[in-house]
């Protein structure tokens, strides 16, 4: 049964189970490999995405749950036409990612964090940001996000 | 460097491919080989490590992989300073997984091909060699070996060589004397008649001259690109999500499998039942290993839910008895008998603790396995077609990796091409050696008529681990009536190959280094930092524990049993005096210091602590200063110590995999805890001595002093002293 959705301001459908999470549609179905997959349980944040703007673990979202629904990726969070977004520029500017599996996944929380609070305190902006990083690049995160902020 | 050791590295190369491959770049056949493989039409190549093309463009091929250590872009760092390039036009690319492509090719072209090296390297090359041959053998990322061993003796080598086989072309062409010519940006000038040509307009007719294997090299003060800190090449790729992992990989009709090998390690398969499995929509094939199942499916999920149907039966291997606990009992047990493997040491340690009057303190110590947890699962593609396999995905090296596909599907060598991608962390997991994968995925597509992509579940990756092994260690020393270390005494008791790791930086005249080993049915690996994590805890805790009770100032007390004005003191003095050592702290916050040298670098921390409601640590600000002799690119080397000190922490604070009935008890990240950003710390300072030492390297150094400065700190906030790790058992 086919499952529509919206990724990255397309529609789309996908032939698939229900109960298989978002994330495997988007990195097998649609080819979205931006999107990582790190724990499958929902611990890590690798496979984060916004649906319908808000934070989403997209290993632990079924693809059921998210029909009908509208889902950005970071292959959409630039304003395309190869733009990147300022938090992306930001990213590169603080030279944020070791290597880079996760980012992704950190990218998109900061993102839905600063749509939601344009100007976090350093506890809010720890609260928010979940994600592991296992090179330990959080406090690079955490300039890029100021850096990011001052820049808007 | 001694006979012994060159004769090792002969070894080293035997054991691997039934030969040496050293890569003498005055004789032109082997590097020719390697040229013919990268250099294209309208590209020259040097020594094949290099290459230039006719529109400048100057390409690196790195025989370590770039998993954001930034080695990619020092080397060319480091490449372009000697051969005077234009930056924008440089390049970095993995070498093939070839064995003219060995690092060791890279290093015998001294060691064992030229008889003489720039003699600005000698110190370089006995240093960095000498101390980690063993890394040299393969493709090995490892060892914090990139920069100070391919950077310094191979790549600025081979910069500086080929610079002059371009001057001395250019003085030919133009009929002019090679004195009066000089190089900059890529562009060879004649200032008296003002012409110039391009390296890519001369770079054919260099690539035909024999390279000098000691070409005159730049000292640090004509270094323009040494020292700075350009972007890395590969943070673009990795903002975007258009980065490709070897997860990433795919191609037409590939199917994807997933995997379950024997939970008590040294199990073997007994039996499966594929009918659950194959019940499920999307699974095609059920496979049998030796040790081993494996679903086959056409995508991840379906492979995933058909494993979890099936019921394997697995043998135990004869190891139900094992056991974190066990473990630890059968450590006591050899120490006790007193008859260590093997001894290092100096002085005579029983003399020493019968000094009169000396005061006597012993401590024990205990550490866990530590699991790498690098964020991209084990994931490689196979295809086997025509007697052919390519496998695509990332490897510490793909060289190693190459072989162990090679021998797990029983073909030759030849046979099998690995096509390196980049990875999502390694920290030593991804050493071939210990990479199961491999060999799983070279069986897999050998029985099947399609490429397949095997992804190890978090489960399997955390329980199937190649671990920083559980050790232990009984302590003890005496001081004397100054207030001095007269005699130190460290039982530890681990797996075999502690290596020069255990080194102990201070002077005492008594030491007694003995190592009693005990070997699991866990695979012991590599875990960033490597034996310099458990000898740095036990070592640095203990001297805190020593200062107190002689009841001096941790510093200070450091400071006494080290030469005066060595570089070890000035490192420590200069992290004190960042870390504001011995001014005020708020209330119920502490300040630890340690000191650890590790793979060439030395390295001191202070970490700042509290303590929770809860009890559990609070990690504040954070310093560390660190003399790797020269940073060829401080930005990054700034991210590679912090982000060490954080794994550090990290481990110190939650991380354990623990040993049940022969299992692994941990599966997932929800009982394996990696800090996050809330509890690392609110700053880390870092700062870099540039010595001008031998170089060291920075992949490593930075974690090991972190955990006994975090146990110092927190003693100096609470009186308690934690000798157990991790702080959450």
């Amino acid at each position: 049964m086919a499952i529509e959705l919206s990724v990255n301001g397309k529609v789309v459908s996908v032939d698939a189970d229900p109960a298989m999470p978002l994330l495997w549609a988007l990195r097998e179905d649609l080819q979205l490999t931006g999107t990582k997959f790190g724990c499958g349980i929902g611990a890590c944040g690798a496979c984060s995405v916004h649906i319908n703007g808000e934070i989403a673990r997209s290993c632990s979202v079924t693809l059921g749950d998210a029909a009908g629904k509208s889902v950005a990726t970071i292959e959409a969070l630039g304003s395309g036409e190869g733009q990147l977004s300022k938090l992306q520029q930001a990213w590169i500017a603080e030279q944020v990612p070791q290597c880079g599996y996760c980012q992704s996944g950190q990218i998109m929380a900061a993102a839905a964090l600063l749509n939601k609070n344009p100007n976090p305190t350093d506890a809010q902006i720890d609260e928010a940001m979940t994600n592991i990083c296992r090179c330990g690049t959080y406090p690079r995160i955490r300039s890029a996000i100021r850096a990011a902020l001052s820049a808007a | 460097m001694g006979i012994k050791r060159r004769a090792f590295l002969i070894g080293g190369a035997a054991v691997v491919g039934g030969g040496i491959f050293a890569l003498h770049w005055m004789n032109g056949s082997a590097a020719t080989k390697a040229g013919k493989m990268t250099a294209k039409a309208g590209e020259s190549s040097f020594t094949g490590w290099i290459k230039i093309a006719a529109d400048d463009t100057i390409t690196l091929y790195s025989p370590h992989i770039d998993f954001g250590q930034g080695s990619h872009t020092a080397l060319a760092q480091m490449l372009a300073d000697e051969l005077d390039a234009d930056w924008a036009k440089m390049r970095t690319e993995a070498a093939p997984a070839e064995m003219a492509f060995a690092n060791s090719a890279l290093g015998k072209g001294f060691i064992l091909g030229a008889k003489t090296v720039p003699a600005i390297l000698t110190p370089t090359v006995n240093a960095a060699f000498g101390a980690i041959a063993r890394y040299m053998e393969l493709q090995i990322t490892g060892g914090s070996s990139a920069i100070r061993a391919t950077g310094q003796a191979g790549f600025r080598v081979i910069g500086a060589a080929t610079r002059e086989a371009l001057v001395a072309t250019a003085a030919k062409r133009l009929g002019v004397p090679e004195t009066e010519l000089t190089t900059t940006n890529s562009v060879v000038t004649h200032a008296k008649s003002g012409k110039s040509l391009r390296y890519g307009e001369l770079a054919a007719e260099a690539s035909e001259r024999s390279l000098s294997t000691t070409p005159t090299l730049k000292t640090a003060k004509d270094f323009k690109y040494i020292g700075k800190s350009p972007d890395r090449f590969d943070i673009p790729a990795k903002v975007d999500g258009s980065a490709k992992y070897g997860i990433d990989f795919t191609m037409p009709e590939m199917r994807v499998a997933t995997i379950m090998a024997a939970p008590i390690r040294g199990g073997k398969l007994e039996s499966v039942d594929p009918a659950p499995a194959m019940a499920i929509k999307g699974v095609e094939k059920v496979v049998k290993l030796d040790n081993a199942v494996a679903v086959i499916a056409k995508g991840y999920w379906a492979a995933s839910q058909g494993l979890a149907a099936l019921s394997p039966k697995f043998s135990d291997g004869g190891n139900t008895g094992m056991s974190t606990a066990s473990i630890f009992a059968e450590h006591d047990k050899l120490r006790k008998s007193g008859k260590p493997e093997n001894e290092a040491g100096n002085g005579d340690v029983k003399l020493g603790f019968a000094t009169k009057g000396a005061k006597l303190l012993t401590a024990d110590f205990k550490v866990p396995f530590l699991h790498q947890a690098m964020m991209e699962p084990f994931a490689l593609t196979a295809h086997y077609k025509d007697g052919k396999l390519d496998i695509w995905g990332a490897s510490q090296s793909p060289l190693g990796a190459k072989m162990v596909a090679a021998q797990a599907a029983g073909l030759s060598g030849d046979d099998v091409t690995f096509h390196p991608m980049i990875m999502g962390g390694g920290f030593g997991r991804r050493a071939p050696q210990y990479s199961e994968v491999t060999g799983q995925v070279a069986q897999l597509a050998k029985q099947l008529p399609y490429p397949v992509k095997l992804i190890w579940s978090r489960e399997e990756d955390v329980r199937q681990g190649a671990y920083r092994p559980q050790c232990s260690a009984a302590l003890k020393a005496a001081l004397g009536a100054d207030g001095k270390i007269v005699a130190w005494q460290c039982d530890y008791a681990q797996v075999a190959d502690a290596g020069g790791e255990a080194k102990l930086p201070y002077d005492i005249p008594n030491v007694a280094l003995n190592h009693f080993t005990y070997q699991t049915n866990q695979t012991d690996g590599f875990w960033r930092s490597v034996n310099s994590t458990q000898h740095g805890f036990y070592t640095e805790t203990f001297m805190d524990e020593l200062a107190q009770a002689v009841g001096v100032d941790p510093l200070a007390f450091r400071l006494k049993h080290l030469p005066k004005g060595s570089r070890y003191t000035r490192v420590l003095e200069e992290v004190a005096k960042r870390s504001g050592w011995g001014t005020p702290l708020p209330a119920g916050v502490g300040r630890g210091i340690a000191l650890v040298e590790s793979f060439g670098t030395i390295a001191a921390e202070v970490i700042e602590a509290s303590v929770r409601e809860d009890g559990s640590p609070k990690v504040l600000r954070a310093f560390a200063v660190v003399d790797c002799g020269t940073t060829v690119n401080p930005k990054n080397a700034e991210a590679q110590i912090q982000g060490g000190l954080i794994m550090g922490l990290s481990s110190a604070i939650g991380e354990a995999i623990t040993v049940e009935g022969g299992a692994v008890v941990q599966s997932n990240f929800s009982d394996y805890p990696i800090l996050k950003m809330e509890g690392s710390p609110t700053s880390i300072d870092v700062h870099f001595i540039e010595s001008g030492a031998p170089m060291g390297g920075i992949g490593e150094p930075g974690t090991p002093p972190a955990t006994p400065a975090l146990i110092n700190a927190l003693f100096a906030v609470t009186g308690k002293r934690h000798r157990t790790l991790p702080l959450a058992a």
